[in-house]
């Protein structure tokens, strides 16, 4: 029973990482309409500058939860600004390739950098400890892990859904041409939604470091798999993506207790799946 | 990838450039050139770069002809490379045999991977065929008999019809050839059949293709199959040719290797895939001192070729053929 409810507690971590940058390529995608390979890099970029930042800058976790997505966010602004922007008259398939390359960069100079080999980034101190469940042992910081992200999604959901900022975000992705001709300084809210989904995932980043080790490959079989949570979830709802990310994390988790050889590839299974019954995705529209 | 400043052949051929004596002329050279390189240059690089090169064009099939961003081919590649390397090594198959089922085996998975990735369309798709070939990556990493990590080493080469053994360095470059030459001449057949025509209307413009009575399903998903076993075939001849297999066929990083031969060369046209592939394998080769930079550069060439090169090399020449003709 203690191994059944520990493997569903990596499982909705993992989810909850799931929720966060698909709610992250969601956004992106909306209103950009470029599909971001670098996602998951940027994650990896996020937990590297978090740690980072506290063996050679001695800055703490608190407010490297901060400023790390705010210099991925910087660092996503750029991008768009220099490079993605040339690209949106063309088939967004070359977004895509665009954004594989910057992946093949950042991941070859953190490589370079700082090896193969992981590093630890320590738990905050106040989130040391756990309490005991009397079912099972729950860490604090993994539970603050799973609240913080949920708390996230959740705002993400309310700014897009119910204030003026988000509606026009969602104008935008419908019609982004009538949207300018209201007044509406659309290139500039393009730049701005990059910048704040690429924080997104620095964000998650800096959130996952105490749990995974921090290595330059964190982010890549990571991006894959929230690929397939895409296209199980559909991107058409920000609610969606958040309920499919952290459901398939349960069912990895539970299927790394029940199956565990099928752990890595339960969630291809299931896109495999979802294709046949409902190929639009669980929660899409088919355009 | 519609209005992509793909160069279609065909005004060259209104304008005279091309004529079909030039053509022969042309594809006459580059056969002669082919089977007189290994003397000039080293026959490991050179079967390095036709597998490469065979990869590519089969990849180009759906790419370029197509409009179908496959992120996963590398699936096909690797798991032809396996069951060839398998069947050559463990059951002591005959070369050719070996071969024919690793395509095969490729083939099969095109024909399950495809029917299920075409039920969505544009980034979709790709993010599909990358999706399951990460799932074909798991699962290489745990059966045992691809060797996980350490992957298949020593596998024999075996004899050409039974009668010439491979060993030499230039049986088994004469070998790669044919091999390639036989690939490239399917693929050349494809795109210049009425098929071939079909395809590239529903890259130009999916709905008409559907309104004009063509089945599009069916022709996106014989294409893939057809690219899914020729890039089983290139594997299956590379597995042989380096005598092993590893992860490093079956990984993503592949799978993107060959979107930047075929878009470096020159995506929708004939020669431009092999162009780019010989690029690509040379820079790794003479690059490989560089250690972790190889990335990074590949990265760097990924990036200037997306924003500043989309036509490819072939494809920048054919429009220079165009503003100067001969």
């Amino acid at each position: 029973m203690q191994a059944l409810f520990g493997q569903l507690l990596v499982g909705l971590i993992n989810g909850s990482f799931y929720a966060l940058l698909s709610l992250g390529l969601s956004i992106i995608f909306g209103l950009v309409n470029v599909v971001n390979f670098a996602h998951g890099a940027l994650y990896m970029t996020g937990a590297f500058f978090a740690w980072i930042g506290l063996s050679s800058l001695g800055i703490g976790y608190w407010p490297a939860l901060l400023l790390s997505p705010l210099a991925v966010g910087v660092l996503g602004v750029v991008v768009e600004r220099t490079m993605l922007r040339r690209l949106y008259q063309l088939d967004n398939l070359y977004g895509l390739l665009l954004t594989f390359g910057l992946t093949l960069i950042i991941e070859g100079l953190f490589h370079h950098q700082y090896g193969n080999s992981g590093n630890s980034f320590p738990v905050p101190e106040a989130l040391q400890g756990g309490s005991n469940l009397g079912f099972m042992y729950l860490p604090k910081y993994r539970a603050w892990v799973v609240l913080v992200s949920l708390l996230v999604c959740f705002a993400s959901w309310f700014v897009i859904e119910r204030t003026k900022l988000g509606a026009y975000l969602r104008a935008g992705t419908e019609n982004p041409r009538l949207l300018q001709a209201f007044g509406v300084n659309v290139p500039l809210m393009m730049t701005l939604t990059f910048g704040f989904g690429v924080a997104l995932a620095g964000f998650a980043g800096v959130m996952a470091a105490p749990i995974y080790q921090v290595s330059p490959s964190m982010g890549s079989s990571l991006i894959i798999v929230v690929f397939a949570v895409v296209v199980i979830g559909g991107m058409g709802s920000i609610f969606g993506s958040i309920v499919t990310g952290v459901g398939l994390g349960l069912v990895e988790g539970l299927t790394k207790y029940l199956y565990p050889p099928a752990a890595a590839t339960v969630v291809f299974a299931i896109m495999a799946v979802v294709l046949l019954l409902r190929p639009a995705g669980l929660f899409g529209r088919e355009k | 990838m519609s209005g992509t400043g793909i160069h279609e052949p065909r005004t060259l051929i209104r304008m005279g450039v091309i004529t079909p004596r030039r053509k022969a002329i042309f594809f006459a050279v580059m056969a002669g050139l082919g089977a007189l390189a290994p003397f000039a240059v080293y026959p490991v690089f050179l079967m390095n770069v036709l597998c490469m090169a065979l990869f590519a064009s089969a990849f180009n099939l759906l790419l370029g002809y197509t409009g179908l961003l496959s992120f996963g081919h590398a699936a096909f590649l690797g798991s032809a490379g396996y069951v060839t390397g398998h069947a050559l090594k463990v059951w002591g198959w005959p070369t050719e045999a070996g071969i024919l089922l690793g395509t095969l085996v490729a083939t099969v998975l095109g024909l399950v991977i495809g029917g299920l990735a075409i039920r969505r369309s544009g980034i979709y798709f790709a993010m599909i065929t990358l999706g399951f070939a990460q799932m074909i990556y798991f699962v290489a990493v745990q059966l045992p008999f691809t060797g996980g990590e350490d992957g298949l080493q020593g596998i024999p080469r075996g004899k050409a019809l039974g009668l010439f053994p491979l060993e030499g360095r230039y049986a088994m470059y004469y070998f790669v050839y044919v091999v390639f030459l036989l690939g490239f001449y399917v693929i050349y057949r494809t795109i210049h059949s009425p098929f071939g025509h079909v395809l590239r209307s529903i890259r130009e413009n999916e709905p008409r293709a559907l309104s004009l009575g063509y089945d599009v399903d069916r022709y996106k998903l014989v294409a893939f199959v057809i690219s899914a076993g020729l890039a089983g075939l290139a594997g299956a001849t590379k597995a042989v040719v380096l005598q092993f297999e590893t992860l490093t066929d079956v990984h993503w990083h592949k799978s993107g290797e060959v979107v930047l031969m075929t878009l470096l060369g020159g995506m929708g046209t004939v020669m431009g895939p092999s162009a780019g592939a010989l690029i690509v394998v040379a820079m790794e080769n003479y690059l490989s001192g560089f250690g972790d930079w190889v990335t990074v550069i590949i990265g760097c060439v990924f990036v200037v070729g997306v924003l500043a090169f989309r036509r490819g090399f072939v494809g920048e020449a054919a429009r220079l053929l165009k503003s100067f003709p001969i």
